[in-house]
């Protein structure tokens, strides 16, 4: 066969180790300016690295769109939760007055926070959408904190990488690095169109990251830990949807 | 699709408001009003995993036969309509030799006939373009940068309907297109596309 010469046979082979050396750099490169993510280890870890650090490098500062107040969906959707403990239970019948959220890890003035503190924080909000990877969608007004104010309430140290987020209901946990924690839309929301956020929408504390699908945007917090590392927690791929086989990334 | 297979038009859609249209099939999620009582098992994580993954491939695959295209004329040689063809006879005439399933000739495995072209012109800069810009329409965090890409769809489950759509249409052009290389002889036309020149060897001898 005329066509596959030794030039071309040597030329591929040249090009082949090219590209593998460029490779070699670029995830050299990626690892030291954090664009690579918890799980980017398997067979689809190519695709979630490049999806995470392009989007990284592009929407480091972008805010979420915002709507209008005549966009709010009229009933917000509530999806389903868990059925409720008899700690929850105990917990709602005291209208949230002993719901704890506990901030530990690197941060310099570890401790928890009750909702009436988080409350005294300048409260801020956002027309945001809720998208659900499932396909459906909703517009709602979220009225919290942002999560900024309360790590540097608590003094998140330089070197923090990830921010941790525990739920009240068990084995629900995620990370979002530092770039999505100190984002001014990432709140920590305990209202709702109004009022107070209610339990179907993960009432009394809720975690809203309107760049990301639904299921980042974490129901009933009680827990925060900052951290440089997301070894150690669970099987070190970032949070419970990861160990689910969803991505860790989820602004898609 | 089969995590909610309601399809709606604007910004926001869910259970609780009308749908454009719906799927007729079971869904993978329990509380999915589909009429049916079965629960479809869950492959959105993978499946998710391997759609953006593939993604990837078709964006920096395509963004190579772009730039390949544009440089070395294929696309104004080989798929831009050939003057003839712009007459409504020579588009008749095609038509026609398709309509009659007259099995293609020696000269046509040469060049792209007119409907080919049309096809292909269509597929690769209005299909693909569509379906990347309607995906990139759904990331919330896409949209933050560039909110004009989902503001002009007229929102966010408008860019997932067309995404379907598009999709649909992308399929269609898959399966006609794959009959047509049975018809017009798999092996050798899959030894032309692979190595683009087996046929001009024929040809020579």
């Amino acid at each position: 066969m005329s066509e596959f010469t030794r030039r071309k046979i040597i030329t591929t082979g040249f090009a082949t180790v090219a590209g593998a050396v460029g490779l070699g750099v670029a995830a050299r490169l990626a690892q030291k300016y954090g664009l690579v993510p918890p799980d980017h280890g398997g067979i689809f870890g190519v695709g979630e690295t490049l999806t995470y650090a392009s989007q990284r490098l592009l929407t480091r500062h972008s805010l979420a769109r915002e709507f209008s107040r005549s966009q709010i969906s009229k009933p917000p959707f509530p999806n389903e939760v868990e059925p409720f403990t008899n700690e929850f239970k105990r917990l709602q019948a005291g209208k949230f007055a002993d719901w704890r959220l506990k901030i530990d890890g690197m941060v310099a003035r570890p401790g928890t926070y009750s909702l009436d503190q988080l409350r005294s924080f300048p409260p801020h909000s956002q027309i945001t959408m809720l998208q659900c990877e499932e396909g459906w969608s909703y517009i709602a007004e979220w009225i919290g904190v942002p999560l900024s104010r309360v790590l540097e309430d608590a003094g998140a140290l330089p070197q923090a990488k990830y921010v941790f987020y525990f739920s009240f209901e068990p084995d629900t946990w995620e990370s979002i690095d530092m770039a999505d924690a100190l984002h001014p839309q990432t709140f920590l929301t305990y209202g709702m169109n109004g009022a107070d956020l209610p339990v179907g929408h993960g009432g009394p504390l809720r975690l809203r990251l309107p760049r990301q699908m639904g299921y980042k945007s974490v129901k009933f917090i009680t827990h925060l830990t900052v951290t440089d590392s997301p070894k150690g927690f669970g099987k070190g791929i970032g949070g419970a949807s990861p160990e689910g086989g969803y991505a860790w990334y989820a602004g898609i | 699709m089969l995590s909610h297979p309601r399809f709606y038009w604007g910004e926001v859609g869910n259970d609780l408001t009308k749908p454009l249209f719906r799927i007729p099939v079971p869904s993978s999620r329990r509380l999915v009003p589909t009429g049916y009582s079965y629960v479809l098992p869950d492959a959105n994580g993978w499946g998710r995993y391997l759609h953006f993954q593939t993604a990837w491939i078709l964006i920096l695959t395509g963004l190579l036969y772009f730039i390949w295209g544009l440089f070395s004329g294929h696309f104004r040689k080989n798929l831009f309509p050939r003057g003839a063809d712009f007459s409504w006879r020579g588009l008749w005439s095609a038509i026609a030799k398709n309509l009659r399933f007259e099995r293609p000739g020696e000269a046509d495995a040469w060049s792209y006939n007119v409907l080919q072209r049309i096809t292909y012109l269509f597929v690769i800069f209005a299909l693909f373009p569509l379906i990347i810009w309607t995906g990139l329409a759904m990331s919330p965090a896409f949209v933050s940068v560039f909110p004009a890409t989902v503001n002009v769809l007229g929102g966010q489950q408008s860019a997932r309907t067309l995404h379907f759509f598009v999709s649909i249409a992308l399929l269609l052009f898959v399966l006609v297109h794959v009959v047509m290389v049975f018809r017009a002889g798999f092996i050798s036309r899959m030894r032309a596309m692979i190595t683009g020149r087996v046929a001009a060897q024929k040809r020579r001898t």
